[in-house]
């Protein structure tokens, strides 16, 4: 759409711009304050400079937390995009069964995260939970407080529980505006199912999938309190991931120069990423509407 | 040759029955893998915990709802749930009313840095919460809004704010901008043309920001948590009193979880229609 230049716009998007810099610009520069000084108490504060950050960039606890997160965030990326695209391919297109689909399926996006925790917790808990007497039963051994590989497994399991339904809805969502035509002239040329997919399905979700994949690029790199509530980042430190580690630094330990190095190269590499993502995704808008 | 014809017509219909059952049976699967976790919780919330803790049963052999009426007697309990209620509300509506108009600029005009002002709105949809939990106490503690519902609802407008604007641009920006024209000709000035005539236009869309708004700041526990001591609380703050001297009340805790569940589910009743669209964020 063609857009007239007019910095009137400016006094509509002012109180967006008031409220976001106090909520977010004042905190900000807080962090950036703290990163750059030292305290031995008492509200005296001296300067430090990048002492914090070369600190933190050789840290060996940070490595290990940012490598977690990596692992997390590429699994859980790996699994809920394709069985997204899956389940948004298998859900009902008229009928009851859409409006009862579409209600389930939002059902765990609207529980609260610590709550998503307890519901896990308590679910693989091999003496009171479903899951966990079940697979003991079955005979295998399932203890997501001692193993590190149970702990992931069922980490990994909540949030594909979490959000799979978030990228099927956006995939739904774009398959619903294909138009019915496409199909036919498919069918009519005798294309197969996995050509239907993808050259008409693929392509036309591919819009709605950037969305998907930023938005849970976003968030499974913010993750904090879910992991929290089941593992509380253990056993051990083996799921301990960003967020966990530095709530440990800023608020268990209160060593707030390093906490906020930390934040700031944790939301950096956030910012990096998803910018990436961003201006493909705006790139892509423009060329479609060309 | 209308024997061939026949024969299509019922491999077709064959096949596509064989299409919904299979489609039909993936569904089933999923829906299931969502509802076993929650079927446990509810099973749970309608035991006793010596139930709980001594047998492993399937349906509550002794139902009981003394776990609800523990919750709904204590007003330490709730009054978790207003006060979780009330800030979601605020919340909704101070970035609905800031996000509109900012929506419509970012949908309508080209002004100076606009690009960089939408991402960097987005770039705090991006930030990690748990960066800003302390410089949030600091903050509000300094201007004495520690503990109050007005605290939660503003930093939560941290990332819910970029969000509506990025929602509503999506659903204005299929409005065509001709109507605008159309009604500044015929005389209608902006505010009045902005509620009288726009609005109503994109309500599905206000209505699709609004459950957004409500989803991410009722879902929230990292901010909400560190805001709030006592007056404030919010519900899912006040889980974690469920572990005691003596152990953990099971029974309560999995009753509290339950009724977190449940706004949540009305709110998705009503704006089923338009969820598949919201999440696209209006851009399908």
């Amino acid at each position: 759409m063609d857009k007239p230049f007019n910095n009137k716009a400016w006094f509509l998007v002012l109180p967006v711009v008031i409220l976001v810099a106090f909520s977010a610009v004042i905190p900000l520069m807080t962090v950036v304050n703290y990163s750059v000084q030292d305290t031995f108490g008492n509200n005296a504060f001296f300067w430090v400079g990048t002492e914090w950050f070369q600190e933190m960039i050789t840290s060996e606890r940070f490595h290990n937390s940012l490598i977690r997160q990596f692992m997390f965030t590429g699994i859980i990326l790996a699994i809920e995009i394709p069985l997204g695209i899956f389940v948004a391919l298998n859900m009902p297109k008229k009928g009851w069964g859409v409006p009862v689909s579409l209600v389930l399926m939002s059902l765990p996006l609207l529980v609260p995260w610590n709550v998503v925790g307890t519901i896990w917790q308590v679910f693989g808990r091999e003496d009171i939970g479903l899951l966990g007497a079940a697979l003991n039963g079955m005979g295998i051994d399932y203890n997501y407080t001692q193993n590190i590989f149970d702990a992931w497994a069922t980490i990994i399991a909540m949030d594909v529980w979490h959000w799979t339904s978030l990228v099927a809805l956006l995939c739904y969502a774009g398959l619903a505006s294909i138009p019915e035509a496409y199909y036919q002239a498919a069918k009519i040329d005798g294309a197969s199912r996995w050509a239907t997919f993808r050259y008409i399905e693929l392509p036309k979700m591919q819009r709605v999938l950037l969305i998907a994949f930023l938005l849970r690029f976003m968030d499974s790199f913010m993750i904090y309190t879910e992991p929290l509530v089941v593992t509380g980042g253990g056993p051990g430190n083996s799921t301990t991931l960003l967020s966990i580690d530095l709530v440990k630094m800023a608020i268990g330990q209160f060593d707030l120069g390093p906490a906020a190095a930390f934040s700031i190269i944790y939301f950096l590499i956030i910012l990096l990423i998803s910018w990436a993502l961003y201006t493909i995704m705006t790139n892509y808008d423009k060329g479609e509407s060309k | 040759m209308s024997g061939a014809t026949l024969t299509h017509k019922n491999n077709v219909s064959l096949l596509s029955r064989l299409g919904i059952s299979k489609s039909g049976l993936v569904m089933t699967a999923y829906l299931v893998f969502l509802m076993l976790p929650l079927y446990w919780l509810l099973n749970m919330s309608l035991k006793t915990n010596e139930e709980i803790l001594s047998t492993f049963t399937l349906w509550p052999d002794n139902l009981t709802f003394q776990n609800y009426i523990t919750i709904f007697t204590d007003p330490s309990w709730y009054s978790g749930y207003i006060n979780s209620i009330t800030y979601v509300v605020l919340n909704t509506i101070i970035s609905i009313t800031v996000a509109l108009p900012a929506a419509y600029a970012f949908s309508r005009y080209r002004f100076l840095g606009d690009q960089h002002l939408f991402f960097w709105l987005l770039t705090n949809r991006m930030a990690p919460p748990a960066v800003f939990a302390l410089p949030f106490f600091q903050l509000y503690s300094s201007v004495g809004l520690f503990d109050t519902h007005i605290a939660v609802a503003l930093a939560h407008c941290l990332f819910n704010v970029p969000l509506m604007v990025w929602i509503l641009e999506g659903f204005m920006s299929g409005v065509p901008k001709e109507i605008d024209e159309t009604a500044y000709i015929d005389g209608y000035s902006f505010p009045k043309f902005f509620v009288k005539i726009f609005m109503p236009l994109i309500a599905s869309g206000i209505g699709v920001a609004a459950f957004f708004c409500f989803m991410f700041s009722w879902v929230e526990l990292l901010l909400a948590r560190t805001l709030t001591s006592v007056d404030a609380k919010p519900i899912a703050a006040t889980m974690t009193r469920t572990v005691g001297a003596a152990g953990i009340d099971w029974g309560v805790l999995a009753a509290a979880g339950i009724l977190t569940i449940i706004p949540g589910a009305l709110v998705i009743w009503f704006v089923r229609n338009y969820i598949a669209k919201g999440f696209a964020l209006g851009r399908v």
